[in-house]
């Protein structure tokens, strides 16, 4: 802050803009936006790389039917903690664990923190003109909340969960399986991690509301305000609506694990289908707040990279306002088998059916903003291009499985897998991608390399395309998720999605080398290296922006 | 004397009773023996179990019918659903293969080919100059109300299918009590003197032996009569689990605590498989479900080898001959001896006695 004492002097302590405190200090107790923000982001690549590791190890034992590694890992894993042999039934719990760890991770630990944590805070400031975010060491505490959830997470895997180590629950926690049905503090330390991410992001959304609400530059009114802005807005709400609900529902599991108490036991009075309700109605908002910032993302490199501002703004803003509501009423679509009635049924069918409006709004405007452009393909825009269309892919699959009635079939399947991992692994990571790509020169000041980007971006598409795609077939041919092994009648589709994963993984090692050579040997970034279609305010910052910026508000005309 | 004979009997069966529901519940604890160890067990006495009958029941009554291979199960490679033999579930397929395909491919191809006729229209080289373009009221209406519309297509039959889905059984309906335990299946004829089939999965020799898919095939399976809607009461004893038949487009969860109830129809003589499709602990991917379609009489049949009573034929024997329902009562204990101690397998013998965990 620069403060103008009475004699005219210029306060120069507070003056030098990109005075950084010493190592410890700048990184351990931070309350910069920009540094938190590269925390996260550094935070989401290494949990990225364990929950991708996991599911490397899904597909190689899924690439044959047979236990062909389970039961080695399984005793290597046992072997750690001092045990033998593992039987076959600890191989199995060790899948589930596989299983469970991959979609925690994957969720809380690198989807999250990468859009909302790393890129939310970096460019939310930036973008709405303001020197930081409205609380700097709240900030702070969100991130450092989310190192003991991770480690709680890591270390659960290693403590007993009933059949064998870790907890094998699923990334839904339902009971009575992660109550009765699973001794031991695995489950207690999972579910603790949940709490603290949850806390975390909590704070965070909190940050995100208080500082867009307040800390926009003069003439910025919220009908001007980037649509990346909109896009964290509308998720803060969704987190700060919907997290207590998971940890309400978390804290009762815990209870009836450890204190006697029966929310989620019939015997007692209680019902497992109520966790599902709960679960799930923090559940689906967690589906959007993972791509949410992912759709702002995607609209801004389509406009820079079609020189021409976004097609129907007012209209993009608001459909993903309209997701984010109708979102909170659509929850029990992931319930349809759980017996509920048939007016219960058509409403979720129906409800989850007008979602795909908006959705539908969102993807025909990003369109019609390429329309009449002059577009450029770097890397950041083939991400997008990509994403429109994988993610319309999830979206109509998605359709299929609004429908009650026939969700009565493919529910639980692999077609499910297929479908949130093309939105997600396809839409929320390719979104991600994207947003890298796009901004990893002005947080870093070094380019990317072109070549490694569009490299990156072929080989990874391929590999997901063939990784998932198929596993629609399987789904429609009634292979159930979460099984370490399968009949010898899935064989074929399951072989060819493993060799997809191997593509995929091509792709991962390319962006690695990207990164690291790109920051060691990178060309320098200029301030606004997209040119005229880069129209933002973070494009009219130095690359790297100064360690604190806006000093002097910019006014927005 | 008849009176006092009957008296006698009632007694008897009371203090049975609980002798033989304490036997029931004990032997849910049976566990399936890890497919390993079994199959060790197994191939030592495989030579038996190829010459013994497969099911255990009398073979005058009942012999376990080979599956087709193709129908009901899964084949390799393919890229459809099932191949459906339920009226919802063919009404199911069909609303997919005809409503919900196409609206897939079409909407992917129609996004797709905008992309593409966009990247080669407005990419820099042919389009240097871009327009300013920001608003058109009338298309951004235009691609609202096609959704929507498309949206109502796939709503009025999808909802339909749902209310047809749920129409009740028909009163005389044959009930069938499936009970999900950890891991295997149980199915109790309440209608027919209430005896309970202990389903385990079969190991990969036996399942061979019997010419059945490995992972699919279950010792014992549940039966039920061809063509006529069963009503299936489905709970579970310990965890949840999901009985499901892709085949029957048919699924629902088995939760502890709860009695889910749904019709289950199928149209054709034969055997069906399907999955435990809830996680549902370490052995959740070893507890298949294996549905036999039998006409009225051999399903008759089947109950009779059994040991429980067919209707209409109970109450004409419990006239005739007064001690019947004595053995009605017994009839309970007679079930769980068809559970697969008696095969000449042995590998999935109640050995264990540790009771499944609440």
């Amino acid at each position: 802050m620069t403060t103008i004492t009475a004699d005219g002097h210029i306060d120069d302590h507070a003056h030098d803009a990109d005075h950084k405190p010493a190592f410890f200090q700048r990184w351990f107790m931070s309350t910069n936006h920009k540094d938190i923000g590269t925390l996260y982001l550094i935070f989401a690549i290494v949990a990225g790389i364990i929950g991708g590791a996991i599911s490397g190890l899904m597909r190689l034992e899924l690439a044959e039917p047979g236990i062909q590694y389970l039961q080695m890992w399984a005793t290597a894993h046992n072997g750690m903690m001092g045990g033998g042999e593992a039987s076959l039934d600890e191989a199995y719990h060790l899948w589930n664990v596989l299983i469970t760890a991959h979609g925690l991770i994957m969720v809380f630990f690198m989807v999250m923190p990468a859009m909302i944590g790393g890129f939310g805070n970096w460019f939310v400031p930036l973008m709405i003109g303001a020197p930081d975010m409205a609380f700097p060491r709240m900030n702070n505490v969100s991130f450092w909340l989310l190192v003991p959830a991770f480690l709680l997470l890591f270390g659960s895997t290693f403590v007993p969960g009933g059949t064998g180590l870790g907890a094998g629950t699923g990334w839904t926690v339902y009971a009575p399986l992660s109550t009765s049905g699973s001794a031991g503090p695995a489950v207690d330390m999972a579910i603790l991690s949940l709490h603290l991410a949850g806390a975390s992001s909590i704070l965070g959304a909190i940050n995100f509301i208080t500082t867009i609400f307040n800390m926009r530059a003069p003439g910025m009114t919220l009908h001007k305000m980037p649509l990346f802005v909109w896009s964290v807005l509308v998720t803060a709400f969704l987190l700060l609506l919907s997290l207590p609900v998971l940890a309400a529902a978390i804290t009762m599991l815990l209870t009836d694990r450890n204190f006697g108490t029966t929310f989620y036991d019939a015997a007692g009075g209680g019902d497992p289908v109520l966790y599902q309700h709960l679960f799930w109605f923090f559940g689906h908002p967690e589906v959007y707040i993972m791509i949410l910032p992912g759709f702002g993302m995607i609209s801004h490199i389509v406009s820079t990279f079609s020189r021409k501002p976004v097609f129907g703004y007012l209209g993009m803003a608001y459909a993903m306002v309209a997701i984010g509501v109708v979102g909170f009423v659509v929850w029990a679509h992931h319930m349809f088998t759980t017996g509920m009635s048939v007016n219960v049924k058509m409403y979720f069918t129906a409800a989850t059916m007008v979602i795909a409006v908006p959705t539908g709004i969102k993807i025909f405007s990003w369109i019609a903003t390429m329309w009449g452009g002059s577009m450029t393909f770097k890397t950041p825009m083939m991400w997008a291009l990509g994403f429109i269309f994988m993610f319309t892919v999830g979206g109509v699959t998605g359709v299929v499985l609004a429908n009650g009635g026939i969700d009565d079939n493919l529910h639980d399947t692999y077609y499910v897998v297929a479908h949130f991992h093309y939105v997600l692994s396809l839409g929320a990571v390719f979104s991600i991608f994207a947003g890298f790509y796009y901004w990893f020169p002005k947080m870093s000041g070094r380019m990317y390399n072109e070549l490694l980007g569009q490299l990156h971006f072929w080989i990874f598409f391929i590999g997901v395309n063939i990784l998932f795609f198929p596993q629609h077939f399987l789904g429609q041919q009634g292979m159930p998720r979460r099984y370490a092994d399968y009949p010898e009648q899935f064989a074929y589709w399951n072989q060819i999605s493993s060799i997809g994963y191997a593509v995929m993984l091509v792709g991962v090692l390319i962006f690695f080398v990207n990164i690291g050579y790109s920051l060691l040997a990178g060309r320098k970034a200029v301030g606004n290296y997209w040119g005229e279609g880069a129209t933002t305010l973070e494009w009219t910052l130095s690359s790297p922006p100064p360690f604190h910026q806006f000093e002097t508000l910019p006014q927005i005309k | 004397m008849t009176h006092f004979l009957k008296a006698w009997i009632l007694a008897i069966g009371l203090i049975l009773t609980p002798t033989a529901l304490s036997a029931q519940e004990a032997l849910p604890a049976a566990p399936v023996v890890d497919p390993a160890a079994a199959s060790a067990v197994e191939s030592a006495d495989a030579p038996a179990a190829a010459e013994a009958p497969a099911s255990g029941l009398d073979p005058a009554l009942y012999t376990p019918m080979k599956p087709t291979p193709g129908i009901g199960m899964p084949v390799d490679g393919n890229i459809d659903f099932q191949q459906q033999f339920s009226p919802t579930g063919e009404t199911a397929h069909w609303i997919n293969s005809a409503i919900l395909v196409p609206m897939m491919v079409g909407v992917s191809l129609v996004v797709l080919g905008l992309l593409f006729w966009v990247v080669v229209r407005f990419r820099r080289g042919a389009n240097p100059e871009p327009s300013k373009t920001t608003h058109n009221t009338f298309i951004e209406i235009i691609w609202t109300v096609i959704p929507v519309l498309i949206l109502v297509v796939i709503a009025v039959p999808s909802i339909s299918l749902l209310a047809r889905q749920f129409e009740p059984a028909p009163e005389d309906a044959l009930t069938v009590k499936v009970t999900g335990y950890q891991w295997y299946w149980g199915y109790s004829y309440p209608d027919n003197g209430d005896f309970e089939i202990i389903s385990n999965m079969l190991s990969e020799e036996e399942a061979a032996a019997r010419g059945e898919p490995h992972q699919l095939a279950a010792d014992n399976r549940m039966v039920i009569p061809v063509g006529k809607p069963v009503k299936l009461l489905i709970t579970a004893a310990d965890v949840i689990h999901s009985f499901a038949i892709p085949s029957a487009w048919f699924k629902l969860d088995a939760v502890p605590g709860r009695i889910n109830e749904k019709v289950l129809q199928i149209d054709r003589e034969g055997v069906y498989y399907g999955q435990c499709s809830e996680l549902c602990g370490a052995r959740h991917g070893f507890m298949p479900i294996t549905v036999e379609v039998l006409s009225q009489e051999k399903f008759d049949n089947w109950v009779r080898a059994n040991g429980g009573t067919v209707k209409g034929e109970a109450a004409m024997n419990e006239v005739s001959a007064e001690g019947r329902g004595a053995e009605e009562e017994t009839s309970t204990v007679v079930a769980p001896e068809m559970v697969p101690a008696s095969d000449s397998t042995g590998a999935t013998a109640p050995s264990a006695s540790a009771p499944v965990t609440q």
